[in-house]
C-alpha cells in the first residue's frame, strides 16, 4: 500500500461510544484525513460533533459539500444526505434513496473514497447492528486500500464487523483498543 | 496515470449521451453520478456500464429509461421544515407587497416541494395571486408531479414535517387516500405550470420573485453549478428571493456575489439590497 491518505470509518450501534475511544487516541501528527458515516440516529450531526469533540485529539467538523477533505481534521457525514469523496478529495453530497435502509450509507462513501484515494485508502469497520458498509469495504480493497474491522467480539454489537468479515475480509481484525496505535503505525511512518 | 476501465465506460456513455440525444451530463458531481449509472447497467442486467451504451445508441425509447435513472427524484413535503416556517414568516410579507407573485421552482422532481409551497400559499392567501412555474427536465417526472400521487406511508411523516412547518391544519386536509396512496387535492395545481426546463442547457423564461432549488445543485459540479445559479440571479427581480438546500455550499460560485443572505443557515437569500 501506498502511503495512507484517508482513513474513512462507518458504525452504527454502539458507534459513538467506539468513536469517543478511538479518536482519542489517535496521534495529533495524523498526516491522513479522517472521514466519518456513523448511523447514531440522531438527525443532529453538530451534537454528534460536539460530543465527539470532547474526546478527540484533532478537531471534528461536519463534512460540508464542495470542500476539501482536510489532513488532520475529522468529519462527519451530515445526517439525511450520502456523503462522497470526488476525485479531487472535495466532499459531494445526495439525496439518492436510502442505501441498506441508510442514507448516510457507509458503503456510498467508502465506495467513493476507494475510486478517489484508491490505494491510499483506509477503511475501518467498527460495531454496528446492519450490514451497510461491508460491500463498500470489499470495494475498498479491490482498489489496493487496507480494510481494518473491529473484531466482531470486541464489538458493541457484532453485525456490522461480522458481515464486512464475511463479504470483503480485511486485512486487521483488531479489538477497539489496538485500533488507534495501528493507524498512527499505518499512517505514520 | 492511465484510466480504470470503468471510467472510461463512465466517459464514453456520457458521450452517447450527449451526441445521440443532446444531454449532457458531463458537468455533473462525477462521484454521484457514476453511482446512479452503475446502478442503471444493474437494475437493467447488465455486467457493465459498455452494454448501455449499446442500448442508448440503438434501441428507441430507452433514453427515457436513463433520464429516469439519471434523475432519480427523492423528496418530502415540507422537507427541513424550519426552513418553510422562515418562508412563511420572513419572506411571504414581502411578497405580499407586490400584486401578481411569480415563484419558479427548479428541478421539481415529483412536485413534492411544489405542494408544500402551494399549501402555505393557499393558508397564507397569497396563492391566487401567485403564479407557479415548476420545472425539472424530466418529462417523467412532471408527469408524476401533475398527478400529485404519493406512497401512503410518507403521509406520517409529511403530517409532522407540515406541523413543523407551521401548517395552520391538517395535512390530510389537502389530500384524499385510497389504497396504499394518497392523492393531493387538484385545486393546489390550479396555478402551477409543469414545463420542462433543462439548467444545463436552458435559459431565463420568467421575472421571479422567488426561485426554489433545493438540493439540485448538489449534483453539478462547479462550473454548472454557478451557471444554474447565474440563471436564478437573472430571473431574479431584485429584491427577489433564493432558496437553495440547506447543506448546500454557495461558496464556491462567483455568481453569487450579488445575494445577500436573509438566513445563512437555512439557506434563504436575496438578491440587491433594495426592494422595488
Amino acid at each position: 500500500m501506498s502511503e495512507p491518505r484517508a482513513i474513512v470509518i462507518g458504525c452504527s450501534a454502539g458507534g459513538l461510544n467506539a468513536l469517543e475511544r478511538l479518536l482519542a487516541e489517535l496521534d495529533t501528527a495524523l498526516p491522513a484525513t479522517v472521514i466519518i458515516c456513523a448511523h447514531t440516529g440522531s438527525s443532529d450531526v453538530e451534537l454528534l460533533c460536539e460530543l465527539l469533540s470532547r474526546h478527540s485529539r484533532l478537531p471534528v467538523i461536519e463534512a460540508a459539500e464542495r470542500e476539501p477533505a482536510h489532513v488532520g481534521v475529522v468529519q462527519v457525514a451530515p445526517s439525511g444526505y450520502h456523503l462522497l469523496v470526488e476525485h479531487d478529495a472535495r466532499f459531494a453530497l445526495s439525496v439518492d434513496p436510502k442505501v441498506n435502509f441508510c442514507r448516510p450509507s457507509i458503503d456510498v462513501l467508502f465506495t467513493s473514497a476507494a475510486d478517489a484515494y484508491r490505494d491510499t485508502l483506509i477503511g475501518v469497520l467498527l460495531t454496528g447492528a446492519n450490514q451497510d458498509g461491508a460491500r463498500g469495504l470489499a470495494d475498498i480493497r479491490r482498489q489496493g486500500g487496507v480494510a481494518i474491522v473491529q473484531d466482531p467480539g470486541d464489538a458493541e454489537v457484532a453485525t456490522m464487523p461480522q458481515a464486512g468479515l464475511d463479504i470483503a475480509g480485511a486485512d486487521y481484525c483488531v479489538p477497539l483498543n489496538d485500533l488507534a496505535p495501528l493507524l498512527n503505525r499505518l499512517c505514520i511512518r | 496515470m492511465t484510466a480504470a476501465p470503468d471510467d472510461i465506460e463512465i466517459e464514453l456513455f456520457l458521450r452517447a449521451l450527449q451526441l445521440r440525444h443532446g444531454y449532457d451530463f458531463s458537468q455533473y458531481a462525477p462521484a454521484s453520478l457514476k453511482r446512479r449509472i452503475v446502478q442503471l447497467s444493474h437494475a437493467q442486467g447488465l455486467r457493465t456500464v459498455s452494454g448501455l451504451i449499446e442500448r442508448v445508441l440503438y434501441e428507441p425509447g430507452f433514453m427515457s429509461v436513463v433520464l429516469e435513472g439519471l434523475s432519480v427524484p427523492v423528496s418530502e413535503m415540507f422537507r427541513d421544515p424550519p426552513v418553510f416556517r422562515a418562508m412563511r414568516e420572513r419572506i411571504f410579507p414581502v411578497l405580499a407587497s407586490y400584486p401578481q407573485i411569480n415563484i419558479w421552482l427548479a428541478g421539481c422532481a415529483h412536485g413534492q416541494e411544489v405542494y408544500s409551497l402551494a399549501i402555505l400559499l393557499e393558508e397564507a392567501g397569497l396563492y391566487d395571486r401567485c403564479q407557479l412555474y415548476a420545472t425539472d427536465f424530466n418529462d417523467a417526472a412532471l408527469w408524476q408531479a401533475q398527478e400529485a400521487i404519493y406512497p401512503a406511508r410518507e403521509a406520517q411523516l409529511w403530517s409532522r414535517n407540515y406541523s413543523a412547518a407551521g401548517g395552520e391544519h391538517s395535512l390530510a386536509d389537502y389530500y384524499s387516500a385510497r389504497y396504499e396512496l394518497i392523492k393531493l387535492d387538484q385545486r393546489l395545481r390550479r396555478n402551477v405550470i409543469f414545463a420542462n426546463h433543462n439548467l444545463v442547457t436552458d435559459d431565463v423564461f420568467c421575472e421571479a420573485h422567488l426561485v426554489l432549488c433545493r438540493n439540485v445543485l448538489i449534483y453539478f459540479g462547479d462550473g454548472l453549478q454557478d451557471r444554474a445559479l447565474a440563471l436564478f440571479r437573472d430571473s431574479l427581480r431584485r429584491g427577489g428571493f433564493l432558496c437553495l438546500g440547506s447543506r448546500e455550499s454557495i461558496d464556491f460560485a462567483p455568481s453569487t456575489r450579488d445575494f445577500t443572505p436573509v438566513d445563512a443557515k437555512l439557506r434563504l437569500y436575496q438578491l440587491g439590497h433594495k426592494n422595488g
